[in-house]
Protein backbone atom coordinates (compact mmCIF):
# COMPACT_ATOMS: atom_id res chain seq x y z
CA UNK A 1 0.00 0.00 0.00
CA UNK A 2 1.33 3.25 -0.81
CA UNK A 3 1.13 5.19 2.80
CA UNK A 4 1.63 8.80 2.15
CA UNK A 5 1.09 10.44 5.73
CA UNK A 6 -0.21 14.21 4.33
CA UNK A 7 -2.99 12.52 2.18
CA UNK A 8 -6.03 10.48 3.13
CA UNK A 9 -7.82 10.42 6.81
CA UNK A 10 -6.04 9.79 10.37
CA UNK A 11 -3.73 6.88 11.38
CA UNK A 12 -7.02 5.47 12.74
CA UNK A 13 -8.85 5.24 9.98
CA UNK A 14 -5.93 3.54 8.02
CA UNK A 15 -4.84 0.68 10.52
CA UNK A 16 -8.63 -0.24 10.24
CA UNK A 17 -8.92 -0.13 6.80
CA UNK A 18 -5.82 -2.59 6.40
CA UNK A 19 -7.40 -5.17 8.30
CA UNK A 20 -10.90 -5.03 7.47
CA UNK A 21 -10.30 -4.59 3.77
CA UNK A 22 -9.56 -8.01 2.68
CA UNK A 23 -13.17 -9.53 4.62
CA UNK A 24 -14.96 -7.40 2.58
CA UNK A 25 -14.04 -8.27 -0.59
CA UNK A 26 -14.01 -12.25 0.78
CA UNK A 27 -17.31 -11.55 1.96
CA UNK A 28 -18.62 -10.13 -1.51
CA UNK A 29 -17.23 -12.92 -3.49
CA UNK A 30 -19.13 -15.44 -1.18
CA UNK A 31 -22.58 -13.68 -1.89
CA UNK A 32 -21.76 -13.82 -5.78
CA UNK A 33 -21.10 -17.67 -5.86
CA UNK A 34 -23.65 -18.59 -3.34
CA UNK A 35 -26.21 -16.41 -4.87
CA UNK A 36 -28.67 -19.67 -6.27
CA UNK A 37 -28.54 -21.37 -2.91
CA UNK A 38 -29.37 -17.87 -0.45
CA UNK A 39 -30.07 -14.27 -1.00
CA UNK A 40 -27.94 -12.21 -2.67
CA UNK A 41 -26.83 -12.89 -6.13
CA UNK A 42 -24.69 -11.08 -8.78
CA UNK A 43 -26.04 -7.70 -8.37
CA UNK A 44 -25.00 -7.24 -3.97
CA UNK A 45 -22.31 -9.07 -4.11
CA UNK A 46 -21.04 -7.01 -7.20
CA UNK A 47 -21.40 -3.76 -5.73
CA UNK A 48 -19.80 -5.06 -2.28
CA UNK A 49 -16.30 -6.03 -4.32
CA UNK A 50 -16.81 -2.29 -5.42
CA UNK A 51 -17.34 -1.00 -2.34
CA UNK A 52 -14.41 -2.44 -0.84
CA UNK A 53 -11.98 -0.34 -3.32
CA UNK A 54 -14.38 2.97 -2.72
CA UNK A 55 -13.53 2.13 0.96
CA UNK A 56 -9.50 2.02 0.13
CA UNK A 57 -9.72 4.88 -1.83
CA UNK A 58 -11.71 7.12 0.67
CA UNK A 59 -9.14 6.43 3.41
CA UNK A 60 -5.65 6.56 1.66
CA UNK A 61 -6.38 9.51 -0.39
CA UNK A 62 -6.83 8.61 -4.70
CA UNK A 63 -3.35 7.75 -5.34
CA UNK A 64 -3.43 4.34 -3.91
CA UNK A 65 -6.05 3.28 -6.71
CA UNK A 66 -5.43 5.66 -9.59
CA UNK A 67 -2.10 4.66 -9.61
CA UNK A 68 -2.62 0.71 -10.25
CA UNK A 69 -6.35 0.97 -12.27
CA UNK A 70 -6.58 3.55 -14.59
CA UNK A 71 -9.68 4.45 -16.22
CA UNK A 72 -9.29 2.49 -19.94
CA UNK A 73 -8.45 -0.68 -17.52
CA UNK A 74 -11.86 -0.46 -16.24
CA UNK A 75 -13.74 0.58 -19.07
CA UNK A 76 -12.09 -3.25 -21.01
CA UNK A 77 -12.22 -5.01 -18.05
CA UNK A 78 -16.51 -4.41 -18.13
CA UNK A 79 -16.56 -4.81 -21.44
CA UNK A 80 -15.26 -8.14 -21.28
CA UNK A 81 -18.08 -9.08 -18.60
CA UNK A 82 -20.82 -7.50 -20.88
CA UNK A 83 -19.59 -10.20 -23.33
CA UNK A 84 -19.52 -13.09 -21.03
CA UNK A 85 -23.01 -12.28 -20.47
CA UNK A 86 -23.79 -12.30 -24.03
CA UNK A 87 -21.92 -15.30 -25.12
CA UNK A 88 -23.79 -17.76 -22.35
CA UNK A 89 -27.12 -16.30 -23.84
CA UNK A 90 -25.86 -17.51 -27.08
CA UNK A 91 -25.31 -20.92 -25.55
CA UNK A 92 -28.14 -21.52 -25.69
CA UNK A 93 -28.66 -22.09 -29.03
CA UNK A 94 -27.06 -25.12 -29.37
CA UNK A 95 -30.25 -26.50 -27.22
CA UNK A 96 -32.93 -24.84 -29.09
CA UNK A 97 -33.70 -21.31 -28.15
CA UNK A 98 -31.87 -18.07 -26.80
CA UNK A 99 -31.31 -18.03 -23.24
CA UNK A 100 -31.96 -22.02 -22.83
CA UNK A 101 -30.27 -23.38 -19.67
CA UNK A 102 -28.87 -25.94 -20.86
CA UNK A 103 -26.29 -27.42 -18.59
CA UNK A 104 -26.62 -30.47 -16.43
CA UNK A 105 -28.96 -29.02 -13.41
CA UNK A 106 -27.23 -31.30 -10.66
CA UNK A 107 -29.46 -31.91 -7.54
CA UNK A 108 -30.65 -29.20 -5.30
CA UNK A 109 -28.35 -27.34 -2.40
CA UNK A 110 -25.24 -28.06 -3.98
CA UNK A 111 -22.66 -25.85 -4.96
CA UNK A 112 -22.46 -27.17 -8.50
CA UNK A 113 -25.82 -27.23 -9.63
CA UNK A 114 -28.59 -24.60 -11.21
CA UNK A 115 -27.19 -24.65 -14.82
CA UNK A 116 -26.06 -21.70 -16.13
CA UNK A 117 -27.14 -19.35 -12.80
CA UNK A 118 -23.69 -19.72 -11.26
CA UNK A 119 -21.71 -18.47 -14.70
CA UNK A 120 -24.55 -15.97 -15.35
CA UNK A 121 -24.06 -14.70 -11.35
CA UNK A 122 -20.17 -14.18 -12.19
CA UNK A 123 -20.48 -12.36 -15.52
CA UNK A 124 -22.87 -9.99 -14.19
CA UNK A 125 -20.83 -9.49 -10.59
CA UNK A 126 -17.87 -8.67 -12.53
CA UNK A 127 -19.98 -5.92 -15.21
CA UNK A 128 -21.65 -4.02 -11.91
CA UNK A 129 -18.29 -4.16 -9.86
CA UNK A 130 -15.99 -3.34 -12.66
CA UNK A 131 -18.32 -0.30 -13.63
CA UNK A 132 -18.76 1.60 -10.00
CA UNK A 133 -15.54 1.41 -9.41
CA UNK A 134 -15.40 3.45 -12.84
CA UNK A 135 -18.01 5.93 -12.11
CA UNK A 136 -16.20 6.61 -8.98
CA UNK A 137 -12.81 7.19 -10.63
CA UNK A 138 -14.14 9.52 -13.13
CA UNK A 139 -16.12 11.69 -10.02
CA UNK A 140 -12.78 11.39 -7.99
CA UNK A 141 -10.50 12.45 -11.42
CA UNK A 142 -12.61 15.74 -12.19
CA UNK A 143 -11.75 16.59 -8.67
CA UNK A 144 -8.14 16.94 -9.46
CA UNK A 145 -8.20 18.40 -13.07
CA UNK A 146 -10.40 21.42 -11.37
CA UNK A 147 -7.99 22.44 -9.49
CA UNK A 148 -5.22 22.71 -11.71
CA UNK A 149 -6.62 25.77 -13.44
CA UNK B 1 -55.93 -0.35 2.01
CA UNK B 2 -54.31 2.93 4.64
CA UNK B 3 -50.80 1.10 3.66
CA UNK B 4 -51.24 2.14 -0.06
CA UNK B 5 -52.43 5.61 0.98
CA UNK B 6 -49.54 6.34 3.26
CA UNK B 7 -47.38 5.05 0.30
CA UNK B 8 -49.04 7.69 -2.25
CA UNK B 9 -48.40 10.63 0.20
CA UNK B 10 -44.71 9.74 0.17
CA UNK B 11 -45.04 9.78 -3.45
CA UNK B 12 -46.85 13.33 -3.22
CA UNK B 13 -43.93 14.61 -0.81
CA UNK B 14 -41.54 13.61 -3.35
CA UNK B 15 -43.68 14.96 -6.43
CA UNK B 16 -43.68 18.51 -4.21
CA UNK B 17 -39.95 18.60 -4.51
CA UNK B 18 -39.23 18.13 -8.01
CA UNK B 19 -42.03 20.34 -9.06
CA UNK B 20 -41.04 23.73 -6.52
CA UNK B 21 -37.83 23.71 -5.74
CA UNK B 22 -35.39 25.84 -7.29
CA UNK B 23 -31.98 23.80 -5.84
CA UNK B 24 -31.11 21.43 -8.44
CA UNK B 25 -29.46 18.70 -5.71
CA UNK B 26 -33.35 18.91 -4.08
CA UNK B 27 -34.84 18.21 -7.33
CA UNK B 28 -32.75 15.23 -7.45
CA UNK B 29 -33.25 14.73 -3.61
CA UNK B 30 -37.34 14.41 -4.95
CA UNK B 31 -36.99 11.93 -7.46
CA UNK B 32 -34.90 9.44 -5.61
CA UNK B 33 -38.32 9.85 -2.72
CA UNK B 34 -40.77 9.21 -5.66
CA UNK B 35 -38.15 5.83 -6.62
CA UNK B 36 -38.20 4.90 -3.23
CA UNK B 37 -41.91 5.06 -2.64
CA UNK B 38 -42.54 2.93 -6.12
CA UNK B 39 -40.58 0.26 -5.17
CA UNK B 40 -42.47 -0.06 -1.67
CA UNK B 41 -45.48 -0.16 -3.09
CA UNK B 42 -44.61 -2.84 -5.64
CA UNK B 43 -43.66 -5.26 -3.28
CA UNK B 44 -46.68 -4.45 -0.63
CA UNK B 45 -48.92 -6.01 -3.38
CA UNK B 46 -47.22 -9.26 -3.40
CA UNK B 47 -47.47 -9.63 0.26
CA UNK B 48 -49.05 -12.59 2.22
CA UNK B 49 -49.87 -12.97 5.64
CA UNK B 50 -48.05 -15.79 7.76
CA UNK B 51 -45.63 -15.86 4.42
CA UNK B 52 -42.24 -17.48 3.79
CA UNK B 53 -39.43 -16.06 2.03
CA UNK B 54 -39.08 -17.04 -1.64
CA UNK B 55 -35.94 -19.58 -0.35
CA UNK B 56 -36.79 -23.65 -0.40
CA UNK B 57 -35.68 -24.98 2.54
CA UNK B 58 -35.65 -29.35 2.81
CA UNK B 59 -38.56 -29.71 5.05
CA UNK B 60 -40.88 -27.03 4.40
CA UNK B 61 -43.90 -26.90 1.65
CA UNK B 62 -43.77 -24.61 -0.96
CA UNK B 63 -47.07 -23.53 -1.29
CA UNK B 64 -47.05 -21.11 1.62
CA UNK B 65 -44.65 -18.28 -0.09
CA UNK B 66 -44.45 -14.49 -0.65
CA UNK B 67 -45.11 -13.39 -4.42
CA UNK B 68 -41.48 -13.71 -5.91
CA UNK B 69 -42.65 -12.25 -8.92
CA UNK B 70 -42.76 -8.40 -8.24
CA UNK B 71 -39.45 -9.02 -5.86
CA UNK B 72 -37.79 -9.87 -9.22
CA UNK B 73 -38.73 -6.66 -11.20
CA UNK B 74 -38.11 -4.33 -7.97
CA UNK B 75 -34.69 -5.83 -7.26
CA UNK B 76 -33.96 -4.57 -11.32
CA UNK B 77 -35.47 -1.63 -10.62
CA UNK B 78 -33.03 -0.59 -7.52
CA UNK B 79 -29.86 -0.66 -9.66
CA UNK B 80 -31.68 1.05 -12.66
CA UNK B 81 -32.48 4.06 -9.87
CA UNK B 82 -28.83 4.13 -9.32
CA UNK B 83 -27.60 4.36 -12.67
CA UNK B 84 -29.60 7.28 -13.13
CA UNK B 85 -29.21 9.24 -9.81
CA UNK B 86 -25.44 8.90 -10.76
CA UNK B 87 -26.20 10.03 -13.79
CA UNK B 88 -27.99 13.44 -12.73
CA UNK B 89 -25.44 14.31 -10.37
CA UNK B 90 -22.62 14.44 -12.79
CA UNK B 91 -24.51 16.50 -15.01
CA UNK B 92 -25.27 18.86 -11.84
CA UNK B 93 -21.58 18.52 -11.41
CA UNK B 94 -20.80 19.78 -14.74
CA UNK B 95 -23.19 22.71 -14.58
CA UNK B 96 -22.13 23.71 -11.72
CA UNK B 97 -18.85 24.04 -12.76
CA UNK B 98 -19.67 26.06 -15.88
CA UNK B 99 -22.29 28.70 -14.16
CA UNK B 100 -21.29 28.95 -10.60
CA UNK B 101 -24.09 28.32 -9.13
CA UNK B 102 -27.24 25.33 -8.70
CA UNK B 103 -30.35 27.63 -9.26
CA UNK B 104 -32.09 26.51 -12.24
CA UNK B 105 -33.50 29.97 -12.58
CA UNK B 106 -30.18 31.32 -13.88
CA UNK B 107 -29.28 28.60 -16.17
CA UNK B 108 -30.68 29.98 -19.08
CA UNK B 109 -28.19 29.45 -21.97
CA UNK B 110 -29.38 26.97 -24.15
CA UNK B 111 -25.78 26.88 -26.87
CA UNK B 112 -22.16 26.78 -25.90
CA UNK C 1 -49.00 -2.45 12.78
CA UNK C 2 -44.93 -2.02 12.72
CA UNK C 3 -45.60 -0.93 9.13
CA UNK C 4 -47.81 1.73 9.75
CA UNK C 5 -45.02 3.27 12.53
CA UNK C 6 -42.44 2.49 9.62
CA UNK C 7 -44.10 4.26 6.61
CA UNK C 8 -45.27 7.77 9.10
CA UNK C 9 -41.20 7.95 9.58
CA UNK C 10 -40.59 7.78 6.06
CA UNK C 11 -42.66 10.34 5.36
CA UNK C 12 -41.92 12.91 8.46
CA UNK C 13 -38.48 12.36 7.18
CA UNK C 14 -38.69 12.93 3.69
CA UNK C 15 -40.78 16.44 4.65
CA UNK C 16 -37.43 17.46 6.47
CA UNK C 17 -35.04 16.43 3.71
CA UNK C 18 -37.04 18.45 0.98
CA UNK C 19 -37.57 21.78 3.63
CA UNK C 20 -34.06 21.96 5.28
CA UNK C 21 -32.12 24.86 3.91
CA UNK C 22 -28.88 23.33 4.96
CA UNK C 23 -27.72 20.67 2.07
CA UNK C 24 -25.73 18.13 4.23
CA UNK C 25 -28.61 18.35 6.71
CA UNK C 26 -30.67 16.88 3.71
CA UNK C 27 -28.62 14.73 2.52
CA UNK C 28 -28.04 12.50 5.33
CA UNK C 29 -32.21 12.47 5.79
CA UNK C 30 -32.60 11.00 2.40
CA UNK C 31 -30.17 8.40 3.90
CA UNK C 32 -32.72 7.64 7.05
CA UNK C 33 -35.61 7.12 3.81
CA UNK C 34 -33.44 4.32 2.53
CA UNK C 35 -32.65 2.23 5.60
CA UNK C 36 -36.12 2.57 6.62
CA UNK C 37 -36.95 1.30 3.08
CA UNK C 38 -34.57 -1.36 3.97
CA UNK C 39 -35.99 -2.24 7.20
CA UNK C 40 -39.24 -2.42 5.68
CA UNK C 41 -38.58 -4.64 2.61
CA UNK C 42 -37.29 -7.29 5.73
CA UNK C 43 -40.43 -7.13 6.96
CA UNK C 44 -42.05 -8.16 4.06
CA UNK C 45 -40.07 -11.49 3.83
CA UNK C 46 -37.99 -10.31 1.12
CA UNK C 47 -33.94 -10.59 2.17
CA UNK C 48 -32.60 -10.52 -1.60
CA UNK C 49 -34.35 -6.74 -1.91
CA UNK C 50 -32.65 -5.50 1.83
CA UNK C 51 -29.55 -6.45 0.57
CA UNK C 52 -29.25 -4.60 -2.43
CA UNK C 53 -31.29 -1.90 -1.13
CA UNK C 54 -28.49 -1.30 1.42
CA UNK C 55 -25.97 -1.49 -0.57
CA UNK C 56 -27.20 0.79 -3.09
CA UNK C 57 -27.86 3.44 -0.86
CA UNK C 58 -24.70 3.69 0.67
CA UNK C 59 -23.17 4.31 -2.67
CA UNK C 60 -25.91 7.40 -3.56
CA UNK C 61 -24.69 8.52 -0.25
CA UNK C 62 -21.49 8.95 -1.04
CA UNK C 63 -21.82 10.28 -4.39
CA UNK C 64 -24.75 12.89 -3.30
CA UNK C 65 -22.28 14.33 -0.62
CA UNK C 66 -19.41 14.66 -3.35
CA UNK C 67 -21.57 16.78 -4.98
CA UNK C 68 -22.84 18.80 -2.00
CA UNK C 69 -19.88 19.91 -0.29
CA UNK C 70 -18.67 23.37 -0.02
CA UNK C 71 -21.52 24.12 -2.19
CA UNK C 72 -24.26 25.81 -0.35
CA UNK C 73 -25.42 29.36 -1.78
CA UNK C 74 -28.59 31.07 0.03
CA UNK C 75 -31.90 31.54 -2.39
CA UNK C 76 -34.10 34.44 -2.94
CA UNK C 77 -38.06 33.87 -2.83
CA UNK C 78 -39.32 36.14 -5.56
CA UNK C 79 -42.61 37.15 -6.06
CA UNK C 80 -46.06 34.76 -7.78
CA UNK C 81 -45.11 32.28 -4.80
CA UNK C 82 -48.88 32.13 -3.56
CA UNK C 83 -50.15 31.19 -7.43
CA UNK C 84 -47.66 28.52 -7.20
CA UNK C 85 -48.13 26.73 -4.02
CA UNK C 86 -52.01 27.23 -4.45
CA UNK C 87 -51.58 25.43 -7.67
CA UNK C 88 -49.34 22.46 -6.74
CA UNK C 89 -51.58 21.51 -3.52
CA UNK C 90 -54.71 21.93 -5.89
CA UNK C 91 -52.84 19.06 -8.21
CA UNK C 92 -52.02 16.77 -5.54
CA UNK C 93 -55.07 16.95 -3.67
CA UNK C 94 -56.74 15.77 -7.36
CA UNK C 95 -54.35 13.40 -7.97
CA UNK C 96 -55.14 11.63 -4.22
CA UNK C 97 -58.72 11.74 -5.09
CA UNK C 98 -58.30 9.71 -7.57
CA UNK C 99 -55.99 7.51 -7.19
CA UNK C 100 -58.02 6.60 -3.69
CA UNK C 101 -60.73 5.91 -5.67
CA UNK C 102 -58.26 3.41 -8.09
CA UNK C 103 -57.07 1.60 -4.89
CA UNK C 104 -60.42 0.13 -4.00
CA UNK C 105 -60.04 -2.08 -7.27
CA UNK C 106 -56.99 -3.68 -5.43
CA UNK C 107 -56.97 -6.65 -3.70
CA UNK C 108 -56.85 -6.64 0.14
CA UNK C 109 -53.42 -6.35 1.16
CA UNK C 110 -52.26 -9.80 2.25
CA UNK C 111 -54.39 -11.85 0.27
CA UNK C 112 -52.60 -11.60 -3.42
CA UNK C 113 -53.95 -13.15 -6.44
CA UNK C 114 -51.40 -15.61 -7.59
CA UNK C 115 -52.20 -16.61 -10.69
CA UNK C 116 -49.33 -16.17 -13.23
CA UNK C 117 -46.74 -17.25 -10.52
CA UNK C 118 -48.39 -20.76 -9.61
CA UNK C 119 -46.00 -22.33 -12.33
CA UNK C 120 -42.95 -20.59 -11.05
CA UNK C 121 -43.65 -21.77 -7.66
CA UNK C 122 -44.03 -25.74 -7.99
CA UNK C 123 -41.81 -25.95 -11.13
CA UNK C 124 -39.05 -23.75 -10.21
CA UNK C 125 -36.87 -26.19 -8.34
CA UNK C 126 -37.15 -29.15 -10.36
CA UNK C 127 -36.95 -27.08 -13.40
CA UNK C 128 -33.70 -25.07 -12.82
CA UNK C 129 -32.17 -26.65 -10.16
CA UNK C 130 -31.97 -23.40 -7.93
CA UNK C 131 -33.28 -23.27 -4.84
CA UNK C 132 -33.58 -19.35 -4.79
CA UNK C 133 -36.77 -18.60 -6.19
CA UNK C 134 -35.97 -15.04 -6.84
CA UNK C 135 -32.84 -15.79 -8.75
CA UNK C 136 -34.34 -18.57 -11.00
CA UNK C 137 -36.78 -16.03 -11.84
CA UNK C 138 -34.76 -13.05 -12.76
CA UNK C 139 -31.73 -15.20 -14.17
CA UNK C 140 -33.73 -18.10 -16.10
CA UNK C 141 -37.23 -17.51 -16.36
CA UNK C 142 -36.98 -13.95 -17.22
CA UNK C 143 -33.77 -13.73 -18.57
CA UNK C 144 -34.35 -10.68 -20.84
CA UNK C 145 -34.98 -8.05 -18.27
CA UNK C 146 -31.26 -9.12 -16.56
CA UNK C 147 -29.95 -8.01 -20.36
CA UNK C 148 -31.81 -4.98 -20.35
CA UNK C 149 -30.78 -3.57 -17.06
CA UNK C 150 -27.37 -5.05 -17.78
CA UNK C 151 -27.50 -2.36 -20.66
CA UNK C 152 -28.98 0.36 -19.22
CA UNK C 153 -25.67 0.32 -16.44
CA UNK C 154 -23.51 0.26 -19.44
CA UNK C 155 -24.91 2.92 -21.05
CA UNK C 156 -24.87 5.33 -17.77
CA UNK C 157 -21.37 4.39 -17.35
CA UNK C 158 -20.48 5.48 -21.15
CA UNK C 159 -22.72 8.26 -20.42
CA UNK C 160 -20.95 9.58 -16.97
CA UNK C 161 -17.20 8.85 -18.49
CA UNK C 162 -18.09 11.37 -21.27
CA UNK C 163 -19.57 13.96 -19.09
CA UNK C 164 -17.01 14.07 -16.94
CA UNK C 165 -14.13 14.07 -19.03
CA UNK C 166 -11.23 16.22 -18.07
CA UNK C 167 -9.93 18.02 -21.12
CA UNK C 168 -12.38 18.49 -24.30
CA UNK C 169 -11.12 18.81 -27.14
CA UNK C 170 -10.94 23.15 -27.01
CA UNK C 171 -8.24 23.02 -24.20
CA UNK C 172 -5.88 20.84 -26.23
CA UNK C 173 -5.92 22.61 -29.10
CA UNK C 174 -5.04 25.98 -26.53
CA UNK C 175 -2.49 23.62 -25.56
CA UNK C 176 -1.06 22.78 -28.97
CA UNK C 177 -0.78 26.80 -30.04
Amino acid sequence: MIDNPKAGMSLIVKTITRLIMGLILLFGIYIVLHGHLSPGGGFAGGMIIALSFVHLMLAFGKEAVTSKISKNLASNLESIGALMFLSIAAIGFFGGSFFLNILKKGEPFKLFSAGTIPLNNLAISLKVSVGLLAIFLALVILEGTKKEI
Amino acid sequence: MSLYLLCLALFCVGLYGVLRKRNIVKIIIGLAIIEYSINLFFVLLGYRFHGRAPIDAQDQNILNMVDPLPQALVLTSIVIGLAVMAVLISIALRLYEKYGTFDITKIKQLKG
Amino acid sequence: MELHILLLFMIFAAIVAIEVKDLLSSVVAVGAVGFALCVAFLILKAPDLAITQLVVEILCLIILIRATINKDLPLVIEGRWIFNTVSTMVFIAAFLFFAYHALKELPAFGEPIMHLVKKYLEEGTTSTGAVNLVAAVILDFRAYDTLGEATVLFASVVGIMTVLRGRGRKRIEEKEK
